[in-house]
């Protein structure tokens, strides 16, 4: 394999791998407050279908990409009334959210099945861009993935380091103690799932405006479950997110090249293989460790405030 | 702006009735909402989708047929929903037992092995091997979860794609009808492999009936037997089911099992007893518009008929609509999914008392 | 940290014609309170009167329907217990308001405002635990430590905000004896440094230690203020209660009956994420004995239960036998059809389902037992009659026929668990915590209850943290301590003292070393 062709590989492991983090990072956020949003998938494909519309009549990925962001909340919006604002079964909950997402974005998108734009711009920067093998890698990639790595840092720092942070991490720890100290269990937890959503449809965005510059629908294909997944692989960590997710979009782009390689393997046991790595993986985490002992002690509890 | 919720005291039968009843009349109010804004009319929709349809004999028969695969699969997820057990992958299952069930639909294919016995055991044992294809599929989320600790939301859902590439597969492999001109798809059965009708003519097949049988039976299950009583106490109170001895890993498999025997049951009902023939997409999504069914039920058996009806409805009405009003065909689950929405919010208008006050709050 | 100017005519807290209703339930009815400066007042009632209700609209977690509350002579509104603290009150929380899988400095700065950095906050968390002898690890997770650490968290965290008024509820009820002194001289101090103390406790011999002034509720309403100083602990608790207590009627000289049940050699790893382990623990009961197991919450107890129950099984060489049939490998089914019954501490959610029919709980203890099951089908019929012998038999108050386990008083649900237990007549009971959160009346039937049963020849394992409860009706007492149990002794010959040592850690005769 040339460097060149090796460059590219990795360059496609990071496409590939952005939507799952991005979107994996917002429902770990909303997660460490407690709040399991299982409609990930739904708030995706509804950043997907929204965001490739904006930016097809407004002709600006940056436009598309905002507007991604709002359909992601608008849907997170809709979960955390029921769940927070109504104290319905989370689990429940987020499983309407993707059917009613992956229904509406149909609706919404059928207007724009077989449009195709440009991608998005990529950066460049004279010289260093053209480093070899790092150069593009590094210098050259388009504006989701470096806003996607700033969201991690700044999530990381978030939780770790700000006092906010501290606060939502205790409502996830225990949201009848933060209530009984005034914290503002239901904003923050509202405030989380809200991060969440913009994160998925941020990456939904990204699906249809960088990786695939075209919508159709079910476009997401089960990344948003994936990207759940990925939040138990990563122990409610950041940071590990970003490790996860490049080994998911590594498996994924490696059996697409095997596929054009023509290895006599069945493509569809290569498509299998993204689906098949996540069960594996869970596997493999939980024997791994004592029984999800890094989950938020408060995850999926529905909090209603005593008397 | 916050909301207040305030537990109510008791049950009511009313608001048990209502809440659904009126989930379901504001779902339409919003349907017709989306409805009037991709420019048609609300009036005529509401016609084509929930009216027209039981204004004939033969369309009727058509809702019953759609709502047998639904009503099969929701009465299963009712057993795990109500023991706090998240099956969501009742879509890979049912697709398992429709693809080991039509096994025998192909193999048998043409009076092979139907020489000196006949081939009246052929339906019954396709019924068996889907119900027990999909069981079996069942237990790899069940087992996962009850020796590993492995949530089994994500991999019943992450099996639902691995069954549907695995049907693609052999149905474009193994299973296809050599003399197919290589269309993705298998020989057609054997009329010894079809499901029976009811009634000469008609387009009622034996599954139906099953599904009338399955409801009878969980509804039996939980009003009077100790099996219900342990999937209600450990879903409610999974800490007192322990103190009352009972074995939450049991259980767990147990209802895995049985909506997985259920959903695959659902599977080769709607191979053998609707298309004939294996092809690579089986299910227009059953195994999830079953979810939207259970809850609708609000997990009681009677209800889950009812809400298989409903639901069926949809589906038959969404075809309608696409040829009639040239809606597209994601109105149907865009409504399925707005649906599960107001029940669930009409759920909790059940269980709470809820106030909108002013001013902010936690 | 000086508070105030001293001693002045006005109240620093004082509320009147307070009311709370929740719907058609009035928790507080027209409630008059003033707290003075340098000085404890007590707020003393039976479980249910509305103290805690009480104290939530002064830390401002609710807001009353009627009445106004005045922070030294300025009518306030307390919306939030941010306001609450930013006008000087702090409440240290029965059940701890703490984060397990936080640090206590992360606890602890929760509540301050965020500009204050952690290392400056880790100083001045020294400096408190210096100055009132309160020792505290900023760095190690909540999780880890034991009630009384997690109690100075909360008294440190309260008095880091410096606060003039001090809301206690119940402080002393995860201490032992000695650390509750300990606790009275902290008290003390923070009285002398002129802040006002508001003191909720059933303990009265606490609070005529404590404090100048008291208010007493009843069912919701103020029905008396005194100088508790001057009262007896009797007449206080007539006034709290409003009618005479039945005292438990001893069973007399019993002469002890064969051993019926025997546990030996009981270890197990601490299994799940926060628990604590058992080490080697050991004990026998005969039958028309009472035995006691002392301790503080979270050294075993809760863990032992469930290995004598059968809910978690011990590995090992562990050995268990009730009336003679080898149990350390049965499950609580079995357990029962050997003769043992089993009441838990939570009644919400393990010994009762809360949503379940009071019939269909009885179905939950007793479907193996009973003859209530037959081919896999449940009697219905013949569960509400037992349910109804249970309700008549132990006088359980409710609304309906067979209403929902959740809609009873704590008391009614727990005079049911336990009616359901001993009606089988086991020859075994163990009992954890049973007169937890229970109005005076029905805890001493709960009492009685106990003590006929073994007048009747069982044998009655009592795991309680309630000294009082344990020294009025048990033979002997053993001591759980950090999955430790020690030898029982004889309650006759035995003082509160020694058994208050032994649940710190020190052999009786020893002072226990971290003390002093």
């Amino acid at each position: 394999m040339s460097p060149q062709v090796f460059e590219l590989v990795l360059l496609t492991i990071v496409t590939a791998s952005m939507p799952l983090m991005i979107a994996a990072l917002g429902e770990l956020v909303a997660e460490r407050a407690g709040v399991l949003n299982l409609g990930v998938e739904g708030m995706m494909i509804m950043g997907a279908a929204i965001g490739f519309a904006a930016a097809y009549l407004s002709g600006s990925p940056f436009i598309g990409a905002l507007a991604g962001i709002a359909a992601g909340m608008a849907m997170a919006a809709l979960f955390g009334l029921l769940t927070i604002g109504l104290a319905i079964n989370q689990v429940a909950a987020g499983l309407a959210l993707t059917i009613f997402g992956v229904g509406l974005s149909g609706l919404l998108g059928s207007d724009f099945v077989g449009l195709k734009r440009e991608g998005s711009p990529h950066l460049y920067v004279p010289g260093l861009s053209d480093l070899p093998l790092i150069g593009k890698l590094v210098f050259g990639e388009d504006g989701f993935v470096y806003a996607g790595f700033l969201l991690v840092a700044l999530a990381a720092l978030f939780l770790g380091r700000s006092r906010a942070g501290l606060a939502l991490r205790a409502v996830g720890d225990n949201p009848h103690s933060a209530h009984a100290l005034g914290l503002p269990v239901r904003r923050t937890r509202f405030l989380a799932v809200l991060f969440g959503g913009a994160c998925a449809g941020l990456a939904g965005a990204y699906l249809s405006l960088a990786y695939t510059p075209f919508w159709s629908p079910g476009m997401t294909a089960g990344r948003g479950w994936i990207a759940l997944a990925l939040v138990v692989f990563a122990s409610w960590r950041p940071w590990r997110v970003v490790l996860g997710a490049l080994l998911f979009g590594g498996a994924t782009v490696l059996q697409l090249h095997a596929q054009a390689a023509s290895l006599g393997l069945p493509g569809q046991l290569m498509s299998a293989v993204p689906y098949l790595a996540t069960i594996l993986a869970l596997m493999a985490l939980s024997a791994g460790t004592r029984r999800n002992a890094a989950a938020p002690a408060a995850l999926g509890q529905t909090f209603v405030a005593p008397r | 702006m916050r909301i207040d919720l305030e537990p109510r005291a008791g049950r009511s039968l009313a608001l048990d009735i209502g809440a659904p009843a009126g989930a379901l009349a504001f779902a339409i109010l919003l349907g017709g909402i989306v409805v009037w804004l991709l420019g048609k009319s609300p009036a005529q929709a509401f016609m084509v989708y929930f009216v027209q349809p039981l204004m004939e004999g033969w369309s009727l028969q058509e809702v019953a047929v759609k709502a047998c695969p639904l009503v099969l699969i929701a009465v299963g997820l009712s057993f795990c929903y109500r023991a706090n057990v998240w099956n969501i992958g009742a879509e890979g299952q049912f697709v398992i037992g429709g693809l080991c069930g039509g096994w025998l639909g192909v193999v048998t294919h043409g009076g092979a092995g139907q020489g000196a016995i006949g081939g009246w055991w052929i339906v019954p044992a396709m019924l068996l091997l889907g119900a027990l294809g999909g069981a079996l599929y069942a237990m790899l989320p069940a087992l996962l979860r009850v020796w590993l600790g492995v949530s089994e939301i994500l991999t019943s859902l992450m099996l639902v794609y691995i069954a549907e590439l695995g049907l693609d597969y052999l149905v474009r492999g193994a299973l296809r009808d050599p003399k197919g001109f290589n269309f993705p798809q298998s020989v057609t059965f054997d009329d010894a492999a079809r499901l029976p009708f009811l009634a000469e003519g008609e387009r009622l097949h034996a599954g139906v009936a099953l599904a009338l049988l399955a409801v009878a039976a969980a509804a039996f299950v939980f009003a009077r037997s100790r099996f219900g009583f342990e999937v209600r106490l450990v879903g409610e109170a999974p800490r007192a089911a322990r103190f009352a001895g009972f074995s939450d890993a049991r259980l767990t498999i147990a209802v895995f099992a049985i909506s997985g025997a259920l959903a695959g049951l659902a599977g080769i009902c709607e191979v053998s007893g609707q298309i004939g023939q294996l092809v690579p997409t089986i299910s227009p999504g059953y195994g999830f518009t079953a979810i939207i069914v259970a809850f609708l039920g609000r997990l009681s058996p009677f209800g889950i008929l009812l809400a298989g009806l409903v639901l069926a409805l949809t589906y038959i009405g969404g075809e309608a609509a696409q040829v009639a009003l040239k809606l597209p065909n994601d109105m149907t689950r865009a409504f399925q999914g707005i649906l599960l929405m107001c029940v669930l919010m009409a759920d909790a208008a059940a269980r709470y008392k809820i106030r909108l006050v002013s001013g902010s709050g936690a | 940290m000086d508070v105030l100017n001293g001693q002045t005519s006005i109240p620093l807290l004082s509320m009147r014609g307070i009311v709370k209703r929740f719907g058609a339930f009035t928790a507080n009815d027209h409630i008059d309170l003033d707290a003075r400066s340098g000085e404890a007042h007590a707020l003393i009632g039976e479980n249910g009167a509305g103290k805690s209700t009480l104290v939530k609209m002064i830390y401002g977690l609710l807001q009353p329907t009627e009445g106004t509350i005045a922070v030294a002579g300025e009518e306030v509104r307390l919306a939030s217990p941010r306001e609450a603290r930013a006008r000087g009150i702090g409440m240290v929380f029965q059940h701890f308001s703490l984060f397990d899988n936080l640090t206590v400095a992360e606890n602890i700065a929760l509540v301050l405002p965020p500009r204050e950095g952690m290392a400056g906050l880790r100083a001045r968390i020294a400096a408190v635990s210096e100055r009132y002898g309160m020792p505290l690890e900023p760095d190690r997770e909540v999780w880890s430590l034991s009630a009384g650490e997690r109690q100075r968290i909360e008294i440190a965290r309260c008095l880091l905000a410096d606060p003039r008024l001090i809301i206690l509820d119940e402080p002393t009820s995860v201490l032992t004896p000695q650390e509750s002194l300990r606790l009275f001289e902290t008290l003390d101090r923070l009285k002398g440094e002129g802040r006002a103390l508001l003191y909720i406790s059933h303990k009265l011999e606490e609070v005529r230690r404590l404090c100048e002034s008291a208010t007493i509720l009843r069912l919701g309403k103020k029905v008396g203020g005194c100088d508790p100083r001057a009262e007896s602990p009797r007449s206080l608790a007539a006034l709290m209660v409003g009618a005479q207590i039945a005292e438990i009627r001893a069973p007399g000289e019993r002469a002890p009956g064969p051993e019926r049940i025997v546990v030996e050699n009981v270890s197990i790893l601490s299994g799940e994420i926060h628990g604590v382990g058992l080490d080697h623990v050991s004990l026998s009961a005969r039958g028309g004995e009472v035995v006691g197991i002392a301790g503080i919450a979270g050294n075993g107890q809760a863990e032992f239960f469930e290995i004598l129950s059968g809910e978690r099984l011990a590995g090992g060489d562990a050995f268990i036998r009730i009336d003679g049939v080898p149990c350390g490998a049965l499950d609580i089914t079995r357990r029962r059809l050997a003769g043992a019954a089993f009441v838990p501490e939570e009644r919400n959610g393990h010994a009762a389902a809360p949503e379940f029919s009071l019939s269909e709980n009885l179905v939950l203890s007793r479907h193996a037992t009973a003859g209530i099951v037959r081919r896999g089908l449940i009697d219905y019929d013949r569960a509400r009659q037992l349910a109804q012998a249970v309700i008549a038999a132990f006088d359980v108050r409710k609304a309906g026929p067979d209403p929902a386990a959740r809609t009873l008083s704590g008391g009614n649900l727990q005079k049911f668990v336990i009616g359901r237990e001993i009606l089988s007549q086991p020859g075994v009971l163990v009992v954890n915590q049973p007169t937890w959160g229970v109005d005076a009346a029905a805890c001493a039937a709960i009492r009685q209850a106990l003590v006929d049963l073994a007048a009747r020849g069982a044998a009655v394992l009592l795991i309680s943290q309630d000294l009082d409860e344990l020294f009025e009706i048990c033979d002997r007492i053993a001591v759980m301590r950090q999955g430790r149990l020690s030898a029982p002794l004889a309650v006759r010959g035995t003082t509160r003292e020694e058994i208050g040592l032994l649940m710190a850690g020190a052999a009786p005769g020893e002072t226990p070393s971290h003390a002093h």
